[in-house]
């Protein structure tokens, strides 16, 4: 069956040209590391809240922190151990800041709790299918770890029509989604089925790249086994960034996201291949999100391989099961080389969005260049996937005028980096964007800062001012009081009853009637 | 003949001009509040004003510059240079200078609840009562400092804000040859 493809705009094919190294290796089990540790945030949206405290026992699969608020996710302990502490670790973010994190002393029993499989899922009603996702702990493991409770719970009016499995890994060295098909393509094929049944598309597409031709056969020889004609697996060209959600989208469907909007209001919904192996995991076999597979590679690993790693194992302990780092190892990064993290430290655990632990070396990275002006060649708008002007963006980023910036959209830039790879002055356009970005979100909380400031400033100064009034009002209301006669004889009347009072316990000298005239 | 037609029109222009005045009359002074909006409402008096507004009614009647406001900073003093159509200029280093952003932390063990913080503070960000102990709303602390002279034991302290995975920002790129 052919399957009408289209291009999107811009984009980098070069890319793809002898990239992944680690793809040939098959799936190992990365060993039980000695502490696990558990970062709030490893999702977008609300930290989740610890519900395990010090000294607390926990088994593999136990929840240790509950998601807070809709858009979050809980967390799950990857082994059996006791909760050593809560406290501030690094975590993997560009910041290098540290963050709350749940840390486990495993003790190598590796006991888990026991998981309640579902013999089939087609007795599930979709909302418990989605409430099962959402305990697992699911968040979109492609990278952007988006709560995936919440993508499949939306409730859009646009009817579903097409369901997008999204293996196209676009970004160099990383195999870890590749292995994955490759290797547990059945149990993945279910997770497809499983999603059909809940969101009710015409039809199902496993998206990967045209290399990945091996990997094609092999889900097209398991969908041929499965018979379900509503799954097909297209081969897409390999131009960098396809793996993005919106550039798929359009490779797939020739439709564009409107901004603002998100997937599903054009009916589709798209998920990463890891995902969807999870969402079978915890569907059909009841087990929470505590492992993912994450691939090690670089110049500077000694054996790159793809790991199935617990989440939570520090980054140290899979360089050294990958034998350790080679001499000229340059630094380390979660993720590709295009959209990576550079990390400070490697203590840093692995977390949920980890799919890639690159460990380049000099000969790998491109350092940083002089910078040199900008010449307006362009190339940076033609390369551009969002179809943005990187060359304005820049323009006023770098000068301050953020609104301007963000009246060119620099929010709609996705920092694939393909502007960066093409700009013959080097400059870091990127590094501009994500700066702009960060300043105008700065600014407008302290706009929204400062509002508040002023209610509350002004409903002080109300409650002041009414104050004030209150006290003048009451203090002309006992000098008018006092002007009448009445009053007189009712002070001068109360004077001699407390006197009399007096004078029955202590016969003393009598109050005089005082009756202060205005 | 001219003269009846011309003061006919005049009469009739003005009776229009006297009906657009009332029918489209504009609440408030609208200068004031860009000014206002501009203003980081810190409510910290370091302006010589008592508050953002009385700043912004100063300015825009034309008795205070435009560069009396700390908090603001340059950024600040850009802004209403460009809104009041003048030249930008630096802040006036007698009103103080431009600094961190930083919240009032009471020393709880010394606070003896004397409760003339709380009469200070511009946005009520201070919660106590007479003889228990004070402490500092610190979402709601705007930094002006003024809680820190009425303090008879000196146990308010300001520190900077950290920054958080949140607030966080990334560095605007520094290594450029001049590219204008």
């Amino acid at each position: 069956m052919s399957f009408k493809l289209w291009r999107f705009k811009g984009g980098l094919p070069s890319l793809a040209k002898g990239k992944k190294t680690a793809s040939s290796l098959a799936i190992q089990t990365a060993p039980i590391p000695e502490e696990l540790i558990y970062p709030l945030t490893q999702h977008i949206g609300q930290a989740a809240v610890a519900t395990v405290k010090v000294g607390d026992r926990v088994l593999r699969g136990q929840l240790i922190a509950k998601a807070e608020g809709f858009v979050s996710a809980p967390i799950h302990a990857a082994s059996s151990g006791v909760v050593s502490e809560i406290a501030e670790r690094q975590i993997p973010h560009p910041s290098g800041l540290k963050g709350l994190c749940i840390c486990i002393k495993t003790d190598g029993l590796d006991e888990e709790l026991p998981a309640s499989p579902i013999a089939d899922f087609r007795t599930l009603e979709a909302a418990e299918i989605v409430n099962i996702v959402r305990e697992a702990g699911l968040v979109g493991l492609g990278g952007a770890a988006f709560p995936t409770a919440v993508k499949l719970g939306i409730k859009s009016d646009a009817q579903i029509k097409m369901l997008i499995i999204n293996a196209a890994e676009c970004e160099p060295y990383i195999s870890c989604d590749d292995r994955l098909l490759k290797e547990r393509a059945e149990k993945i094929i279910q997770g497809v089925e499983i999603l059909l049944y809940l969101l009710k598309p015409e039809q199902a597409v496993i998206a990967l790249e045209d290399h990945a031709t091996e990997t094609y056969q092999v889900i097209k020889t398991a969908l041929d086994e499965n018979a379900n004609s509503a799954i097909q697996a297209v081969q897409i060209p390999t131009i960098y960034p396809t793996g993005s959600e919106k550039q798929l989208i359009k490779t797939l469907t020739g439709q564009e996201v409107p901004q603002g909007k998100i997937p599903a209001d054009i009916g589709l919904v798209s998920l990463n291949v890891g995902t969807t192996y999870a969402v079978q995991q915890a569907v059909v076999e009841g087990k929470p999100l505590t492992s993912r597979i994450t691939t090690v590679t670089g110049e500077g690993i000694t054996t790159p391989r793809n790991l199935e790693v617990r989440i939570g194992t520090p980054m140290s302990k899979l360089v050294a099961f990958c034998d350790g780092y080679t001499e000229n190892a340059e630094r380390i990064i979660m993720g590709g080389p295009m959209m990576g993290v550079a990390l400070t430290d490697d203590a840093i655990p692995v977390v949920k969005a980890t799919n890639c632990l690159l460990v380049p070396t000099k000969k790998e990275v491109v350092l940083e260049k002089q910078a040199m002006p900008c010449i307006r060649c362009g190339q940076c708008a033609s390369v551009c996937p969002a179809s943005l002007l990187p060359q304005q963006m820049y323009w006023y980023s770098r000068s301050d005028q953020l609104d301007k910036a963000e009246s060119y959209n620099v929010f709609d830039c996705i920092e694939c980096g393909s502007c960066d790879v093409v700009c013959p002055s080097h400059i870091p356009l990127v590094q501009h964007f994500r700066y702009a970005k960060t300043a105008i979100k700065a600014r407008n909380a302290e706009k929204q800062q400062s509002s508040h400031a002023r209610d509350r400033f002004e409903a002080r100064e109300e409650r002041l001012a009414k104050e004030k009034a209150e006290r003048a009002e009451r203090s002309r209301l006992k000098r008018e009081r006092l002007k009448n006669k009445a009053a007189k004889a009712e002070i001068a009347g109360s004077v001699e009853r407390s006197n009399e009072k007096r004078q029955a316990k202590e016969p003393a000298e009598p109050l005089k009637p005082v009756a202060k005239e205005p | 003949m001219s003269i009846i037609l011309l003061a006919i029109l005049f009469t009739l222009f003005g009776l229009l001009l006297g009906y657009a005045a009332v029918r489209f009359k504009v609440e408030g002074d609208p200068i004031v509040d860009k000014i206002d909006a501009i203003l980081p409402q810190t409510q910290c008096g370091q302006c010589n004003f008592p508050g953002c507004r009385p700043y912004a009614q100063a300015i825009a009647d034309g008795e205070a510059d435009i560069n009396q406001c700390p908090p603001g900073g340059e950024a600040g003093v850009i802004a209403l240079a460009d809104l009041m159509g003048v030249d930008p200029k630096p802040l006036n280093e007698e009103n103080g200078v431009e600094s961190v952003k930083t919240v009032a932390i009471i020393d709880e063990d010394t606070c003896i609840g004397c409760k003339l913080c709380i009469q200070a503070c511009p946005v009520d960000a201070i919660l106590g009562t007479a003889k228990q102990m004070h402490t500092v709303i610190e979402s709601e602390c705007t930094g002006c400092e003024l809680c820190i002279p009425p303090c008879p034991v000196e146990c308010i302290t300001m520190e900077p804000i950290a920054s958080t995975v949140v607030t966080w920002q990334w560095d605007k790129p520094s290594n450029e040859k001049d590219a204008s």
